[in-house]
């Protein structure tokens, strides 16, 4: 054994100063460090973590060193990579002629539609013409690839809004293809589902502790953000963003932002107003997709996804659920907002950082990296498996077909009653 | 929970409440509410009621919906009264007829109120809630997660299907004792309740929607201010906000409320228009439904929104949740399910089977009533989570009673025992009672009445 795994107390950095990764370590009677020293344990930023992979800057972690990104999760967290995976992984199923990719009568993918229509500026400007052509009436946001919290967003309903981003611009001031200029443009879900007249999002939190073969987890306590002005679909409501966006980081800072509960439900509560209003049947259906697609936005980024074993990642997906009952992926974040905007807040982040060291650290002791990353149910706290890949194939090939959402739960789906548990099932 | 037929000669402030002593002190009390609103009125020189003019008639018709981000000054409203004023007023209600004698001997009752009701012991409540028992499925037990749905929960939906099916109003009130599931709930209660939403009950709804936008009362920038304080604050209901507002503005100004008053002991409060005091050609009910709203009172309202999003069908369970139940917890009557008969019914139950924690609390000064009070009086609204509230008050609904709510604040004080004997001041009994938001109320219910050795 390496003598340093003999020394005792895991040794930990961060970039990022928060109360609730902080104390989180402290209480687990870890040692803080700095970077240039021996560390285990690094809660890095999202720009550390490209210096540490990258081909100039780069090192190389040694067995006992454990880091809480994988090295190109941008091609989850970045809005247009994301999309270009789900694409080219759908195309791949379809060619497999892989019943997942199935279509309907309108050229529609029946289970793999789930993100809105998006498309890359300036690349496929010609492309999202064509497409807003064909229906004038409809409303587009348009977000910056490389930014988060709401910043740069706004929405459109003209093409005179975005002629710069067209290709053959004349004022070719706006210049390049540079990552940090590059915007995606995506369907507006105009029709979202409303409670008490307000449009909201679900904020869920996923563990991947591997990629191949995949292990994924479902925080049980996500919430729902709600906007704290009335929803209006009106045209003359586009340019308020208090309206439409329902980053915490934007409404914190309009006017009716409330401190105590932060205009913040749990999913338990979501899915008891759904139940109550409109039955059991369609909510678990609609929970089961949420799951569904989380799962098939995993499986689309894992082939090129460097799958590092020191590297453990906790997402913040954005979800939003339209007036069909309908999920639609928006989003997934790489670094969650470990900011508490409330007290209730505090305590479910703090819990969420536990439970995710239990994992990613088991036993909190000096990591090795080469462990099979399968830990005891017991330590998953708020946690649920959403997919274990490993355990999936070991049922054989004709699970496949069974698991769609909407159909019958496979033996091991383990059907919950209490509020807020996630129905899990085992789709491949 | 409507009067039983009585006796042909009864008079009807019988029907009202037949203990004189009573009916006094409800009269007392509502003069000085009274009394307090028209002084509140005068000191900020608003009138009860005005006419709105057309600009702002059209301003409330388009913000009709979204009333919650309106942001009057209420700073200089106070609630008429809280639920603490009112509990000082009970704990001060005598029977002129009752001498408590000044020796203690093991009947005194150790407790705030000194009225001689009759209440309810564990052995008759037993009887009475017998579908509690720990022999017979429950949701909120034997619904959890370690339970295999074929033992119970499956067979009591499919049963619960049967009662919606053949709409069956008795049937479904037998059969939410054990709970109702939650996607059978807001067709349940509607059943139970016998709302039924035709044409004309919406046409109603609309009509008091005209006179909202029309008349401004007075009382409605108490309810604003109510809502604002508490339901816009809570984790679970800030969301139904403006749904709060169409429901109780509708509601002040509703006169079909006024029937209720046949059996409430309370009635409704009488201004004069302005010039005309005591000419009775000139008296008119203020407010028009006669309800004045105290702190807290739109919590009444916010859990039913998790049911019912339609505003006509909100209102209609809300208003008949009202003149069935609610009207109870706030009125002073000798009825058994009477604000009065519950609290001296909690303090018996304590007394008489927690006499140890009863005294010691006693002692320091720590009255387990001043605690429980407000729980009762909002049947627990805002204390629980919204699904086990929900879980209660299937049970209010299927036994047709609101002692289910003493009996749950002992099983609650019960439950919290070991910490509350280690207290010693109000301010720390009041910390260990400070949040049940955890708390699960079926299994606290079930332990007190039928698994506690007596």
């Amino acid at each position: 054994m390496h003598a340093r795994v003999m020394a005792g107390k895991v040794k930990w950095v961060t970039d990022i100063e928060k109360s609730v990764l902080i104390n989180n370590f402290e209480k687990r009677g870890w040692i803080q460090v700095t970077e240039n020293e021996d560390w285990n344990f690094y809660w890095m930023s999202v720009q550390t973590i490209r210096n540490v992979f990258s081909v100039e800057t780069g090192y190389r972690l040694s067995d006992d060193q454990i880091v809480n990104h994988f090295p190109n999760h941008y091609e989850l967290t970045r809005k247009d990579l994301m999309v270009k995976n789900i694409k080219r992984y759908r195309k791949e199923l379809e060619k497999e002629g892989s019943p997942l990719a199935e279509k309907d009568e309108n050229g529609k993918y029946l289970y793999l539609d789930f993100v809105p229509i998006t498309y890359m500026l300036p690349a496929d400007y010609n492309l999202f013409v064509e497409e807003f052509r064909k229906s004038p009436s409809s409303t587009w946001i348009m977000k910056p690839c490389g930014k988060a919290q709401g910043k740069g967003i706004f929405l459109i309903n003209k093409l005179s809004q975005i002629k710069k981003w067209s290709r053959d611009s004349k004022t070719s001031s706006f210049v390049t293809q540079s990552t940090k200029e590059a915007y995606v443009i995506s369907l507006y879900i105009n029709n979202p589902l409303l409670i008490g007249g307000r449009k909201f999002d679900l904020r869920l939190y996923v563990l991947v502790s591997t990629y191949r073969p995949l292990r994924c987890y479902m925080y049980k306590l996500g919430f729902c953000r709600f906007c704290t002005v009335k929803y209006t679909p009106s045209t003359s409501e586009l340019d308020n963003m208090f309206v439409h966006l329902t980053n915490v980081a934007i409404q914190k800072h309009g006017e009716d932002y409330n401190h105590i509960h932060g205009g913040k439900w749990t999913v338990s509560n979501l899915r008891l107003y759904l139940e109550s209003t409109r039955g059991r049947e369609v909510t678990t259906k609609l929970f089961d997709e949420i799951h569904w697609i989380i799962v098939q936005s995993l499986k689309a980024v894992a082939p090129v996804m460097n799958n590092d074993k020191h590297c453990f990642e906790c997402y913040g997906y954005d979800i939003i659920i339209d007036d069909k009952l309908k999920p639609w992926l928006i989003e997934v974040n790489a670094s969650p907002s470990l900011t508490s905007s409330t007290a209730n807040d505090r305590i479910l982040k703090y819990n969420l950082i536990n439970d995710t060291l239990n994992i990613a650290v088991p036993n909190g002791e000096i990591p090795d990296c080469k462990w099979n990353k399968s830990p005891p149910k017991e330590v998953l706290g708020n946690y649920e498996i959403l997919y274990d890949e490993e355990l999936a194939q070991g049922d054989g090939a004709d699970r496949e077909l069974r698991g769609r959402p909407g159909q019958a739960l496979g033996p091991r789906g383990i059907r919950s009653r209490d509020m807020g548990r996630t129905v899990l099932t085992t789709w491949k | 929970m409507f009067p039983l037929p009585a006796h042909p000669a009864a008079p009807p402030e019988h029907l009202k409440e037949p203990l004189v002593y009573m009916r006094k002190a409800q009269g007392s009390w509502e003069k000085r509410i009274l009394k307090s609103l028209n002084s509140m009125c005068t000191e900020l020189s608003i009138p009860l009621a005005r006419k709105r003019p057309a600009v702002e008639q059209k301003e409330l018709l388009n913000k009709w919906n979204e009333m919650g981000t309106d942001e009057p000054d209420l700073s200089l409203f106070r609630p008429v009264y809280a639920p603490k004023d009112f509990l000082e007023v009970l704990i001060n209600l005598r029977n002129p007829n009752y001498e408590n004698g000044d020796s203690l001997s093991f009947r005194t009752h150790l407790g705030l109120i000194q009225v001689p009701l009759k209440v309810k012991g564990i052995p008759e409540l037993k009887e009475f809630f017998v579908e509690l028992s720990l022999t017979t499925g429950q949701l909120g037990i034997d619904d959890s997660t370690q339970v295999p749905p074929e033992l119970f929960e499956n067979e009591h939906v499919r049963i619960g299907q049967k009662v919606l099916a053949e709409q069956d109003s008795a049937a479904a009130q037998q059969y939410v004792r054990q709970g109702s599931p939650t996607a059978l709930r807001a067709e349940l209660w509607t059943l139970i309740l016998n709302i039924s939403s035709q044409p004309e009950d919406i046409l109603y709804y609309e009509q008091l929607k005209t006179n909202v936008i029309q008349h401004d009362l007075l009382v409605d920038s108490l309810i604003y201010k109510d809502v604002k304080l508490t339901a816009s604050n809570d984790d679970y209901y800030f969301v139904f906000e403006d749904y709060l507002y169409q429901v109780l503005l509708c509601f002040s100004r509703d006169t079909s409320v006024l029937g209720h008053f046949a059996y409430n002991s309370a009635s409704p409060p009488k201004s004069y228009i302005r010039g005309k005091l005591g000419l009775e050609e000139y008296a008119v009910f203020y407010p028009p439904n006669g309800v004045i709203p105290f702190h807290g009172f739109s919590m009444y309202v916010a859990p039913l929104c998790f049911l019912y999003h339609e505003p006509s069908k909100l209102y209609q369970i809300f208003r008949e949740m009202y003149v069935r139940f609610f009207f109870r917890l706030h009125s002073i009557s000798s009825h058994p399910s009477g604000i009065v008969s519950l609290c001296l019914l909690f303090e018996t139950l304590l007394q008489t089977y927690l006499p140890q924690l009863f005294y010691h609390l006693r002692e320091i000064g720590a009255q387990p009533l001043r605690i429980s009070f407000k729980w009762m009086v909002r049947a627990f609204s805002g204390y629980l989570a919204t699904d086990q509230l929900l879980l209660l008050w299937d049970r209010i609904l299927g036994y047709n009673s609101l002692e289910i709510l003493a009996v749950l604040a002992a099983a609650v004080f019960a439950f919290r025992a070991v910490n509350l004997m280690e207290v010693t001041s109000l301010a720390a009994a009041e910390a260990v009672l400070a949040d049940l938001s955890t708390l699960k109320v079926m299994p606290l219910l079930q332990i007190f009445l039928f698994a506690t050795v007596t």
